[in-house]
């Protein structure tokens, strides 16, 4: 079950990655998460929606209430990008490394930031990060 | 322009008191109060001899004065927070001023080159038009860099110890005015201390802990050390969940901690009231 998806938040630049936050941010509050739990999705949110317009070259995110089986209620964000894809996925999922100047901690980061994490990329043929929090 | 403007009007405009003087009417009673009857003389008393000028003899420095003294003008009024249309008007109220003077005449040739000369006080409508939007253009532009300084201000709170509070989202260009605000700051007063507080900030992600960081460490090279405060339950778990480290940093759940803790590194010992 699943509410009607909103459409897709296009990133191309910075001001995009704000719009990004404040939708996440306006949709955790509506499902209900808490301060800490909004705070932790808006960050993860953050990280992904810049690493796809910074590696990915561009790209947008899907912002969306969900529902579980049980009934429990959620947040569901799928960014996704044409770019060049990672490579070596392990490389990139290990904390500290980056490509860029980074810090190199927005990927593992987000992945403890949230309850669900996937990461689909393609060498040549982009990378979608779809990551969910739910309510407690 | 002018040579196709033709005699009479140039013969109606020699009237200067009449043809002024009701000009300045209309005008006055068009901005209500917001600039004073003598200013209006004042400024259309010179359109209007420029205008003549140009006119009459196809003086071309008059011209030239002509268009620099409108755009004068626009952009006072601009500033004044008139709107376009009414610095327009004010000037194409030029045209009714000169009208009302061939109907007291009555005459067909005056009519004739009154076609022309409209056209002529349009076009100079107009250049008050496109002037007005490049200056409004740039007081909000103005306006905006004032907001992005306004809310990034670097405060003194002590002898020796600045405040930094941050409000809002921290962006490469926010956070390069802050550092430079700080860096300056720190020149001017020669502060041991910097206390940053990120109360306002909503989200503390990597790119804002790095922006922290590099401010921390410029600061640091001039020999200041930086506390950061204000940061609350959610973002100090969501830090820790993302891995950021801020190393040595001294860090304080409130600003009144951290200045505590600047006082008391300083040596300034706060001692209760003895009348309380
Ligand atoms: N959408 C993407 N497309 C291509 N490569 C990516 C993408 N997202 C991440 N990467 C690669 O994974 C690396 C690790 O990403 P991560 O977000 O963990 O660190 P970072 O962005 O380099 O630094 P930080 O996020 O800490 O500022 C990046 O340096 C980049 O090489
Ligand atoms: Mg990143």
């Amino acid at each position: 079950m699943t509410a009607p998806p909103q459409e897709p938040v296009p990133i191309t630049s910075g001001d995009d990655v704000v719009r990004v936050r404040q939708a996440v941010r306006t949709a955790a509050a509506a499902a209900g998460l808490s301060l800490v739990d909004q705070t932790k999705i808006v960050t993860a949110a953050s990280e992904l929606a810049r690493n796809t317009l910074v590696y990915g070259g561009g790209g947008h995110a899907r912002v969306e209430r969900v529902t579980d089986a049980r009934g429990r209620a959620g947040v569901r964000i799928a960014f996704g990008d044409d770019g060049p894809g990672i490579p070596d996925i392990d490389l990139a999922l290990t904390e500290g490394w980056t490509s860029g100047s980074g810090l190199g901690l927005g990927l593992t980061g987000a992945r403890r930031l949230t309850d669900e994490f996937h990461l689909d990329t393609e060498v040549g043929g982009g990378t979608t990060v779809t990551v969910t929090k739910w309510a407690r | 322009m002018s040579g196709a403007v033709g005699t009479r009007i140039s013969e109606i405009l020699e009237d200067r008191e009449a043809v002024l003087g009701r000009w300045v009417e209309l005008v006055t009673e068009g901005v209500r109060g917001r600039i004073t009857e003598r200013e209006v003389r004042t400024e259309l008393g010179e359109l209007y001899g420029l205008v003549q000028r140009e006119l009459a003899d196809g003086d071309e420095s008059a011209a030239g004065e002509l268009r620099a003294a409108l755009q004068e003008i626009s952009r006072s009024r601009a500033r004044q927070g008139f709107s376009p249309s009414e610095t327009a008007v004010s000037v194409f109220a030029l045209k009714q001023a000169v009208h009302e003077r061939i109907g007291a005449a009555g005459e067909e040739t005056a009519y004739a080159q009154f076609i022309a000369f409209s056209g002529y006080v349009d076009e100079l409508g107009l250049m008050t038009f496109e002037t007005y939007s490049a200056t409004r253009e740039q007081v909000i532009a103005d306006q905006a860099e004032q907001l992005l300084e306004l809310a990034t201000p670097v405060v003194k709170l002590w002898d020796g110890i600045l405040g930094v509070p941050l409000v809002g989202t921290l962006d490469s260009a926010r956070t390069q005015v802050v550092m430079e605000t700080l860096l300056q700051m720190l020149v001017d007063t020669g502060s041991q201390f910097a206390v940053i507080d990120i109360t306002g900030v909503p989200a503390v992600d990597t790119e804002v802990a790095q922006h922290l960081l590099k401010t921390v460490m410029a600061a640091r090279l001039m020999g200041t050390e930086c506390v950061i405060s204000g940061i609350r339950p959610q973002i100090a778990q969501t830090i820790v969940t993302l891995g950021i480290e801020f190393g040595d940093i001294v860090t304080k759940a409130s600003l009144a901690d951290a200045l505590a803790y600047a006082l008391a590194a300083s040596g300034v010992r706060l001692v209760e009231g003895a009348g309380a």
